[in-house]
This record gives C-alpha cells, sequence and structure tokens, in this order.
C-alpha cells in the first residue's frame, strides 16, 4: 500500500494536477471565506463550509478521475495486480494518497480560523472544528465513490463528468427535495400518506446534503459520521470488486 | 517449477486458451512461439494472475495462483507486451516504486544498481522514461520484472522494438538469466525462439500443437529424412537416370527416391527420403565411388523451425497422425516449385508466404480485438 500510496502522491505533484486542485481549492475557499464569512461580521465560520460543498462537487472529480482509469489505459495495472499485493492495498493506497491532498487542502481553513481570531475576538472554535470534520468525511465519502468510477472506465474525462453528475445528484438530494417529492400530487394521489411518510423518512436518512448541513449547524452526530464512514468502505470495496470482477470476465 | 493443468480462457463463445498443459522445470528456458493471436499473451496473463482462467490449474513452485495469489506473485517476474511503466517517473523512481511494491527485502540500492547494469540501463536512470527510446524503455522494462530475484521469469515478445544490436544483447541476457531463473518467454520470431530456448511450445488457436526442442519438433512432423543429391553418371543419359534411381532405392534404409529435374547438361537431382533411422550418406559414397559416378551436391533438407511453424500455423493441422500424412504430402509441392526457382526468387516466395501467414494471423487477431 504504500509504495502505491507515495508513487500517487508524487505522480499529484509531478502530472501538475495536485497543484490545480491546491490552487482553485484556495481561490474558491478564500473567496467564500471573504464572502460569507468577513463580509457577515460575525465569527462563525459555518456560511462558507455550506458554499464548500459545491467547490468539493468540482473538485474531488479532479483528484479520483485518473486514479485507476489512467492505469487500466496505459496498462501499468498489469504491474500492480501482478505484483504480489492485495486489491485492497491498491485501492486504498489510491484512495488515502487522494484523501492527503484534500486534508492538505482543506487544512487552509486554519489560517483563515487565525484571520477571523483576529477580526473577532468572539470566534467558535468548536463550531470550526466540527465544520472541519465534516467536510473531511464528506470528502472521503466523495473520494471514495469518486476512486469507485475512475474504477469503471478508461476515460478519465467520462469518469470525471460522471463523477460531478453523481455528486451533484447526491447533492440535491436533500430534506426540502424529498418535502417536494412528497407533495408532489402524482405520488400522493397514488401512495398513501403513510407509506410515503415512511419512504421519505427511510431516504432522508441517506441524504448525505442533509447529514453535513447538520454538522455545519454544530450538531455532532455519531450516527452520520458512521453514515459516511460506511460510504467510504463500501465504495472501497465496489472498487475492490470491480477490480476483482475485471479478473474473472 | 511450473505446472499448467487444462488451462481454457474462455471470451463469451470465444475460446482463447483450450486445455493447454505443460510442465516447465527448474533453469529450463521456454519459449512460446505462435502467430499473433494464438493465445500467448493470454496464457501469459493467466500464468501471472493478471487474469483469471476459465477452468484448469496453474501451479507456480506447486502454489495456485488462484488460491494463493500472494505467495505465487511472489515468485514471479513479469514483462509484458507492454512494459507497465509510469511514464512520468524517472528510471530510478520507477525502479524504487517497484521495489516497494514486490516488497522486496533486499539491500535496496545494490540491488537496483545490479539490475540496472544487469539490463544496461545505468546511464538512463535519471532520465524521464517518457521520453526514452523504445529499446530503453523495454529494458526498464525487463529491469521491473527482474527486481527481487524472483525464480520465475515471464517475458511477453521481450525483443519487440528493438535494433539487432540490441536484440542480440537481451538474447545474451535471457540466457544468462536462464542459469539461475526459469524463463517463459514469448516470440513470433523463430531464430529468435531457436537462438535462446531450451524448449519450444508451438501454440496455434489456443491449443498447444508442439512441444518438444526445435529437433524433437522437426523429427516429430516428418519421420523421414530428406536429402537431395546431384550426381554426375559418365553417359550423362535418361537411362543413367533411371539406373541411378534404382540403385539407390536398393540402399537399406531408403524409403523413397524420385529424379528430380535437370539441373545442369545431362546431370539430374535426386530426392531421398529414408526412415529417418539409418543414416546413408556413406552408403551413397559408396555406391556412386563403386558406379564411377561423382556426387555434385548432397544437402541435407531437414525442416528449419520455419518450414514447421508455417506448416503448423498454416492451419494443416498437426498432431494427428492421418493429418500428418496430408502434411507431409503437401510439403512435397512447394518443394518442387523452390526448386524450378533460383536461390534470390526461392527466398523471396519464402518471404512472400510468411508475410502472408502473418498478415493472415494479424488479422485474425484484429477480429478477435473487435469482438472484444
Amino acid at each position: 500500500m504504500g509504495a502505491i500510496y507515495r508513487r500517487e502522491m508524487g505522480s499529484f505533484f509531478t502530472s501538475g494536477i495536485g497543484y490545480v486542485f491546491l490552487t482553485v481549492f484556495y481561490i474558491a475557499s478564500g473567496y467564500f471565506f471573504y464572502n460569507d464569512v468577513i463580509k457577515s461580521g460575525l465569527g462563525d465560520i459555518s456560511p462558507m463550509f455550506v458554499s464548500m460543498f459545491i467547490v468539493v462537487i468540482f473538485l474531488i472529480p479532479v483528484l479520483t478521475m485518473r486514479l485507476l482509469s489512467e492505469e487500466k489505459k496505459n496498462r501499468t495495472d498489469q504491474g500492480l495486480l501482478t505484483a504480489p499485493i492485495s486489491l485492497w492495498e491498491i485501492v486504498l493506497g489510491k484512495f488515502f494518497a487522494a484523501f492527503t491532498l484534500f486534508v492538505i487542502a482543506e487544512s487552509v481553513i486554519f489560517i483563515y480560523a487565525l484571520i477571523l481570531k483576529y477580526l473577532c475576538k468572539d470566534m467558535v472554535w468548536a463550531s470550526l472544528l466540527g465544520n472541519y470534520f465534516a467536510m473531511l468525511i464528506l470528502g472521503a465519502a466523495f473520494i471514495a465513490i469518486g476512486v469507485f468510477i475512475s474504477s469503471l472506465t478508461e476515460n478519465q474525462m467520462a469518469s470525471a463528468v460522471v463523477s460531478v453528475f453523481f455528486f451533484l445528484v447526491l447533492y440535491a438530494f436533500d430534506d426540502s427535495a424529498l418535502e417536494k417529492i412528497n407533495s408532489n400530487s402524482f405520488i400522493s394521489k397514488n401512495f398513501k400518506i403513510s407509506t410515503r411518510e415512511r419512504i421519505i423518512e427511510f431516504l432522508s436518512h441517506l441524504s448525505m446534503r442533509s447529514r453535513y448541513t447538520e454538522f455545519t449547524r454544530g450538531i455532532f452526530s455519531l450516527s452520520s459520521v458512521l453514515f459516511f464512514l460506511s460510504i467510504v468502505f463500501l465504495f472501497n470495496f465496489f472498487t475492490v470488486k470491480v477490480l476483482e470482477k475485471k479478473r474473472w470476465a | 517449477m511450473i505446472e499448467v493443468k487444462n488451462l481454457v480462457k474462455r471470451y463469451g463463445d470465444k475460446r482463447a486458451v483450450n486445455d493447454i498443459s505443460f510442465k516447465v522445470e527448474k533453469g529450463e528456458i521456454l519459449g512460446f512461439l505462435g502467430p499473433n493471436g494464438a493465445g500467448k499473451s493470454t496464457t501469459m496473463n493467466m500464468l501471472t494472475g493478471y487474469i483469471s482462467s476459465t477452468s484448469g490449474q496453474i501451479l507456480i513452485n506447486g502454489v495456485d495462483i488462484l488460491e494463493e495469489p500472494k505467495k505465487a506473485k511472489a515468485s514471479i517476474g513479469y514483462l509484458p507486451e507492454i512494459p507497465p511503466l509510469y511514464v512520468d517517473m524517472t528510471v530510478d523512481a520507477y525502479l524504487n516504486f517497484v521495489f516497494d511494491l514486490k516488497k522486496c527485502k533486499l539491500p535496496r540500492k545494490a540491488h537496483i544498481n545490479d539490475v540496472c547494469n544487469l539490463c544496461k540501463i545505468s546511464d538512463v536512470r535519471k532520465r524521464l522514461i517518457k521520453n526514452l527510446s523504445k529499446g530503453y524503455k523495454q529494458r526498464v522494462g525487463l529491469a521491473q520484472a527482474l527486481i527481487n530475484n524472483p525464480p520465475v521469469l515471464i517475458l511477453d515478445e521481450p525483443t519487440v522494438g528493438l535494433d539487432p544490436n540490441q536484440i542480440i544483447e537481451i538474447r545474451t541476457l535471457i540466457k544468462k538469466l536462464g542459469k539461475r531463473h526459469t524463463v517463459i518467454l514469448s516470440s513470433h520470431i523463430l531464430p529468435e525462439i531457436q537462438a535462446v530456448c531450451d524448449r519450444i511450445i508451438i501454440i496455434n488457436k489456443g491449443v498447444v500443437a508442439a512441444d518438444g526442442t526445435a529437433d524433437e519438433i522437426a523429427k516429430n512432423i516428418t519421420n523421414e529424412h530428406k536429402m537431395t543429391l546431384r550426381i554426375e553418371g559418365p553417359d550423362h543419359s535418361r537411362a543413367e537416370k533411371d539406373k541411378i534411381v534404382q540403385a539407390l532405392k536398393n540402399i537399406g534404409g531408403v524409403k523413397y527416391v524420385r529424379a528430380d529435374m535437370e539441373r545442369e547438361k545431362g546431370i539430374y537431382d535426386y530426392d531421398v527420403e529414408t526412415d529417418g533411422k539409418t543414416d546413408v550418406r556413406r552408403d551413397i559414397n559408396k555406391l556412386c565411388f563403386d558406379n564411377g559416378w561423382n556426387i555434385l551436391m548432397l544437402q541435407l533438407s531437414d525442416l528449419t523451425l520455419e518450414d514447421i511453424f508455417l506448416k503448423i500455423t498454416m492451419g494443416e493441422g498437426f498432431g494427428h497422425s492421418e493429418d500428418e500424412k496430408g502434411a507431409a504430402a503437401k510439403e512435397k509441392k512447394p518443394k518442387v516449385r523452390i526448386n524450378l526457382m533460383t536461390e534470390e526468387e526461392a527466398k523471396a516466395a519464402e518471404q512472400a508466404a510468411r508475410e502472408a501467414a502473418e498478415e493472415a494471423a494479424g488479422e485474425a487477431l484484429d477480429e478477435k480485438g473487435d469482438e472484444e
């Protein structure tokens, strides 16, 4: 796992993707920090994180799009799959490399925190750390999904486009969207209210955005943490299965 | 060392590899020979655990590659058809990566140095792989396979894209490696296989068409030894020709004699086939001496590996006794035709035949590619 992790980290910076990712992330987060936090004049950093969700949607695919698709295209996967290592080591090596870069990017908010501390004395550290952590696990979940999508194709662009689309769907999928579905006349005519509510309640538990927003409001929920970690595990597991299936095809 | 039992690989309805079995002993250099699309690479990919087999078993050092992949893979060094190089890395960085990937326990610096010296890439170690020539890339690929000193080396067309000097170098290197490693290499280049390998397996259309040393295979395909004689009698007449044929037929061990065409004025060529057990050359010499005939030429026309390859892969079939006779019968015709030509023409014809065969095989491969 170490070998793959180190190679991917090196490759992020020799290929320039790492720099692009960091630059865009810093510019976007800087903008939202200024617009959502400093302009408001309050010591709360949460509004920035609400906006950062959409940035993450477009930036994570930049990290993950080539991780497995490029290996397949250049036939370098032959080297990996015939080496005495397990598929989990390959997948996790790639996952953690992308995740590390994400952590480096996101840690910039500690600089913002210092600026905020300087500007408003009543900054809340707990809220900041909660938000930081929420974005970390959201990023981890998205990276796992991105790596999975990358394992399905040889084409980087296809991988990126599908990832962005998938993330946007996840973004749109929140409580208010569910409420709209619930009040849709077709659905309310055809389904009993008790069934509807049960289904809506079940779906709302799956909404990443609702869970993430919960964090930005300062609520630390263990079930949400477990939810995101399960997504990470599940999609890495799927990626392993995709590699395995390819071998058996 | 390597044991393959009834290996089958199916892609949909197509059987890319169909019931291949063989064994490779320690220290042996085995050559896989076959036209493009014969199933060489598929077999090698299965041997190295890159893809699974549909059925059958592969044992590397007694370890099943599908049951204990990590253990089995640890003893294999693999150079695929396209070397798995990360082109944005330097040679040094890449070899270090492979060193870590294979969890190599040898002293890092010394081992990588050794491998670089062996593959003659020491002078490009600081360069990016994408800037290297094809020959160097191929050698980096070979170096990658050699990291961790695996007891088994599997090389898929290792000399593709190299210039003649490099080809000779790589061949010498493989021979050298064969002393310490078990090597399986594939190629569709005959002289290469002949020069390097102890044993040859010819694969065609997913089945083993022949297995043995070059000599064994050659003997198997035609049981008779053939030779062409040019004998000059004193009279330079047609009657004399028949007399010579008769006399040759009477030599013990000779199965078949046929007078060929008149090469020089009044001098004929004779095709002689023996039973393959007796060496009749001395008897022929004595016969001619006793009769006052002169032998102007004696040429053994044993099949070369090239003939065998063409014969097997052109779809004439091999290994079935009824086919063998048919193949032998067909063999005679082109021989006559080639005799009618000058040497240059014969060579050109042979070349054309080979090209046609390669083209046909190439098309088969393209079709396969399309299906995939």
